[in-house]
């Protein structure tokens, strides 16, 4: 056994040996090691990430002081987007569409899943890299291709796209409706086709290092659930996204080649278009077919990550490990045969709806179960209190606050006075956009001592996490009492309101106020985490190779990055990852890489 | 510009105090020996505590929200289908409030109950197939009732309306409603978009109507603003017109488009059964505010003209898109009147609004529509004030005899 480890040790040795010379470009630039490229997805997101929320910062200001001028917004915008500090109404939409496209898929798509993804699945299964180092690199520089385009067409002279992130035709076909739908639009088109691109490569590799790179003993119901995550993740994105992709195809050309698949019956600025027999409804069901699998392609790492932090952190195994893998499958295949449920008052055939009423509901099963097993798991535990253990305990509140309100929406009828009114901006915005954000930082905490071999400061944690949690929550919480109102999402100044109910149209500006006094304080509390991000990275305390006492195989590398993570034999994997506590051990853990004691049972 | 120089002023500062303050923690730490990843009893149970006031403050939060703000905003419903809705909304909200409560309560409990304490071990229980099966059961079963009862209430709306409930279209563009009464027939009068022109912005067709679409691509409008195909060819072969490329290419564009659009409009014509001119004529259109009955049925039809918009009554519980080359429909029964209403919500401004939901472009936010809910007698009086549309359209001048000749003698040639 000995011998056989040296030689493979040997042989290791003999193989690394040219990498050794990695000049600068190969190894931070066009790297093709896996930790590297997790790392370069990071740094891209969270620069993507500050732009996103500071597009949000600027129509906060608006709608909480319509009309007043703002030095903030004239600073960024200038006199041609904010004339006198007054944010345009084009522009309004422009931010508010290339926020949610950016924080949809470039922050929560391509930063969490390309980030940990790409960090985790080899060194979790115990692997020397992904499948294809080159097409790993490639995915990485789409990716990066495809923000550059994005962030580019927001200092075009027409604007960026205007239409919404969800970009529905004939307004986001026709450049006579807004002015976004020009090249702005065009940008977008192309910045999300190379992205589906970037998305699709990055998942084959995901779906072929799972499955046949695991390291021996490292059966499919040993692997960690951020493993069973990612999984899942890489097949709804490999089964989706294609989808969208044909969906921007056929506005391309109805954009560009004067094609009618979703133009009809259209007089536009007092031109009467010839298209006809195009169908608006159909380009919903495209987008809508990737939308929806895309909400669990953004939830379901942030889930997976969670399971891992909050098993170690108790000190305890995850509840219900199996019931956890289940729940990840059915919320995957059930994500297939909801899309409709964006569409109950579309004009689509309501009996179509009610069928999309029953998938839809169904969901909540699985995740309910998946929150019962996190509280459970903290049950009895001796919780350590990490800032990614509070990050990850805050990911399943938002998962329960936002997950409830969703079962609102899900029922056709009660849609039908909520559909497209703030209620839904809270909704998605909790359950998504909190709960993947939530279970991002958790993960940057966790494993910034694998990423960059130094350990963040824990107080500066603690103190970005309070900000956090209390400014997400103050945001969104008001948000739904905005939408129970009736207020109509997108609207540029909801004074609208004082021609018909002044009383309204008060409370809504109250409650604007509020809602954006917490989103100013969140988003600085979001410095902290930087300044701790970057300054860490310099001057960081050196970490211990498992500082967490952790059992997974990520931890038994070490803390300098080699080529090929161990730089001996593989481990061999003995037990499942969650053998925290257990009783006859001597330690509260067990890494997976020990053999089991005579006598002892795997779990 | 002092504005800006602030700000950096501050930003950086505030860098370099962080800064100094971590370097110094780092120092004292060091002093200590003490690990980053190794958490202080300490930290952990001041962070225990934390956990406990912020579930508090959240539910204080919530409940705060709720009475202040929970029951205002839209007031009662003021449709019959409103009233069932409102009711499974509380329903609704009822359950989830408590699974909201008593989760969050549980998550934020446990984080501060089970936090590390020396010498206490964790309790390996790795799975329990009974609670999980009832974690499992249990929310399936409430799923099922919340199904059964939303796909009752939703049937009951989506269902087809009556035959006696009257017809009204509702037409939206960029960025206003304009309502169509379909007349004492109820019935709406047909429509193409091709044959919208100035005086028939709704492209309502009737064999005037046709002519006149006609007579607009033929030979343009009055005023010389739109160019017919005859001007434009006359323009575009005569040698001693010098036209820049981009220019030219546009008018052959227009051209084109226009040669074809009329020949659609002839057939249309040769297929036109001036029978159904009635159906149209007696339509009533009004773009100012939509005057309803109380305790009248009602199914609105919706069009759009050039992109999607979303017609949402939010004091009806109403809302439905209207799709550019798609009529989409919704039916609901006003009963409360405005003056009513007004009294109801204590204020005497209120007004009932039809306002629209979807993205549209950039004055989306303006585009809305008063809403007029009124007993039959003064709805009748309103409705003696307003023209037909024949009164209307008709009294324009008619359009040329000379048209509708060459018209004929087309179809002729067509035929």
């Amino acid at each position: 056994m000995a011998a056989l480890a040296h030689e493979a040790h040997v042989h290791h040795d003999a193989h690394s040996h040219d990498h050794h010379e990695e000049g600068f470009v190969s190894k931070y630039i066009f790297s093709q090691d896996h930790k590297m490229i997790g790392k370069q997805f990071l740094m891209t997101a969270v620069f993507m990430g500050v732009v996103a929320m500071l597009l949000s910062i600027l129509f906060r200001i608006q709608l909480a002081w319509p009309g007043e001028s703002s030095d903030f917004l004239s600073m960024f915008l200038g006199e041609t987007w904010a004339p006198g500090g007054v944010l345009k109404e084009n522009m309004y939409l422009g931010l508010v569409t290339i926020h949610g496209t950016i924080m949809v898929f470039f922050l929560l798509t391509g930063g969490l899943s390309g980030t940990f993804s790409n960090m985790l699945i080899p060194l979790q299964l115990g692997a020397r890299d992904m499948a294809s180092g080159f097409l790993n690199m490639l995915s990485y520089w789409m990716f990066f291709l495809s923000s550059v385009i994005m962030l580019s067409s927001l200092f075009i002279e027409t604007g960026p796209a205007m239409a919404g992130w969800t970009i529905y035709p004939p307004l986001s076909a026709l450049p006579q409706a807004v002015e976004g739908s020009g090249l702005g639009m065009t940008l977008w088109l192309f910045s999300m086709t190379i992205f589906i691109a970037s998305s699709l490569i990055g998942s084959l590799n995901y779906i072929v290092t799972v499955l046949n790179l695991r390291t021996k003993g490292m059966t499919m119901t040993r692997m960690p659930l951020t493993i069973w995550a990612f999984f899942v993740t890489a097949v709804l994105g490999v089964l989706s996204f294609p989808v969208l992709l044909s969906a921007a195809l056929l506005l391309m050309m109805d954009r560009l080649a004067g094609t009618s698949f979703y133009l009809s019956d259209i007089i536009v600025n007092g031109e009467m278009l010839e298209n006809h027999g195009g169908s608006p409804l159909l380009y919903q069901h495209l987008f809508w077919f990737l939308g929806h699998p895309e909400v669990y392609i953004v939830l379901l790492p942030a889930l997976g990550l969670s399971s891992e932090i909050i098993s170690t952190n108790s000190r305890k195994p995850i509840f219900g490990y199996r019931a956890m893998i289940g729940s990840i499958l059915a919320i995957g295949f059930l994500s297939f045969i909801v899309w409709g449920h964006h569409m109950f008052v579309t004009g689509m055939n309501p009996f179509l709806g009610s069928v999309f009423v029953f998938t839809t509901l169904l969901i909540a099963i699985p995740s309910a179960v998946k929150v019962f097993n996190y509280i459970t798991t903290l049950w009895r535990g001796s919780l350590v209190l990490t800032p990614a253990m509070l990050f990850a305990i805050g990911l399943v509140s938002t998962f329960i606050t936002g997950g409830v309100t969703g079962i609102i929406l899900a029922d056709s009828a009660l849609d039908i006075a909520v559909h497209d009114t703030y209620f839904v901006v809270a909704h998605f915005h909790v359950v998504m956009g909190m709960s993947a954000v939530f279970g991002m930082f958790a993960g940057v905490y966790h494993w910034f001592p694998k990423m960059y071999g130094k350990m963040m400061n824990t107080r500066l944690g603690y103190i970005h996490f309070w900000i956090t949690i209390i400014g997400a929550y103050g945001v969104f919480f008001p948000m739904h009492f905005v939408g129970l109102a009736g207020a109509p999402r997108r609207y540029y100044d909801y004074s609208v309101y004082n021609e018909f109910d002044k009383p309204a149209a008060d409370m809504m500006m109250d409650l604007n106020v509020i809602i954006t006094v917490f989103a100013i304080i969140a988003s600085i509390g979001q410095l902290v985490f930087l300044f701790n991000f970057f300054y860490s990275i310099f001057r960081g305390p050196k970490a211990v190779q498992n500082p967490w006492r952790s059992n997974t195989l990520e931890w038994t590398t070490p803390v300098e990055h080699v080529h090929g993570n161990w730089p001996g034999a593989l481990p061999e994997v003995h037990r499942w990852p969650y053998d925290y506590s257990k009783p006859g051990a001597e330690e509260d853990f067990i890494s997976q890489i020990v053999p089991l004691a005579e006598g002892e049972e795997e779990h | 510009m002092s504005f800006k120089l602030v700000t950096l002023v501050v930003i950086v500062l505030g860098a370099i105090a962080i800064a100094q303050l971590v370097r110094l923690y780092e120092h004292s730490s060091k002093l200590r020996n003490r690990r980053e990843e190794d958490i202080p009893n300490r930290d952990n149970k001041l962070n225990a505590n934390m956990m406990l006031t912020f579930v508090i403050l959240l539910f204080g939060g919530f409940i705060w929200l709720m009475s202040t703000y929970g029951f205002t905003g839209r007031g009662e419903a003021a449709s019959e289908h409103g009233k069932t809705y409102d009711w499974l909304l509380n329903i609704n909200l009822a359950l989830i409030v408590v699974v909201f409560f008593l989760t969050n309560f549980l998550l934020f409990f446990f984080s501060f109950k089970y936090v590390r304490k020396p010498g206490v071990k964790a309790y390996f229980y790795p799975h329990n197939n009974k609670l999980e099966l009832i974690w499992t059961v249990v929310p399936a079963i409430v799923l099922a009732f919340i199904i059964i009862l939303g796909l009752k209430t939703w049937n009951g709306i989506t269902s087809d309306a009556s035959k006696e409930a009257v017809r009204v279209e509702l037409f939206s563009e960029q960025f206003k409603w304009t309502a169509r009464y379909s007349g004492n027939d109820n019935k709406l009068g047909y429509f193409d978009y091709k044959l919208t022109t100035d005086k028939n912005q709704l492209a309502l067709l009737t064999t005037a109507t046709l002519d006149s679409a006609i007579r607009l691509m033929e030979v343009g409008s009055n005023d010389g603003t739109i160019l017919g195909i005859k001007l434009l060819e006359e323009k575009l072969n005569n040698p001693r017109n010098i036209f820049i490329p981009k220019d030219r290419v546009k008018m052959e564009d227009d051209l084109d488009r226009k040669t074809r659009l009329l020949r659609l409009l002839y057939q249309m014509k040769a297929r036109h059964n001036s029978n159904l001119d009635a159906r149209a004529y007696d339509d009533v259109i009004e773009a100012d505010t939509l005057h309803l009955v109380k305790n009248q049925d009602y199914e609105f039809n919706f069009r759009a003209k050039d992109v999607i918009h979303s017609a949402y009554f939010p004091h009806f519980r109403a809302q439905i898109n209207t799709v550019p080359g798609l009529t989409t429909r919704f039916k609901f029964k006003p009963t409360i009147t405005t003056s009513e209403m007004k009294k109801k919500m204590n204020n005497p401004d209120f007004n009932f609004v039809l306002m629209c939901n979807k993205i549209c472009g950039g004055a989306h936010y303006k585009m809305k529509m008063i809403v007029v809910v009124e007993t039959p007698s003064s709805y009748k009086k309103w409705m003696k004030t307003k023209k037909t549309f024949k009164d209307e359209y008709l009294a324009a001048p008619a359009p040329a005899t000379t048209a509708e000749a060459t018209a004929d003698t087309l179809v002729v040639a067509v035929n």
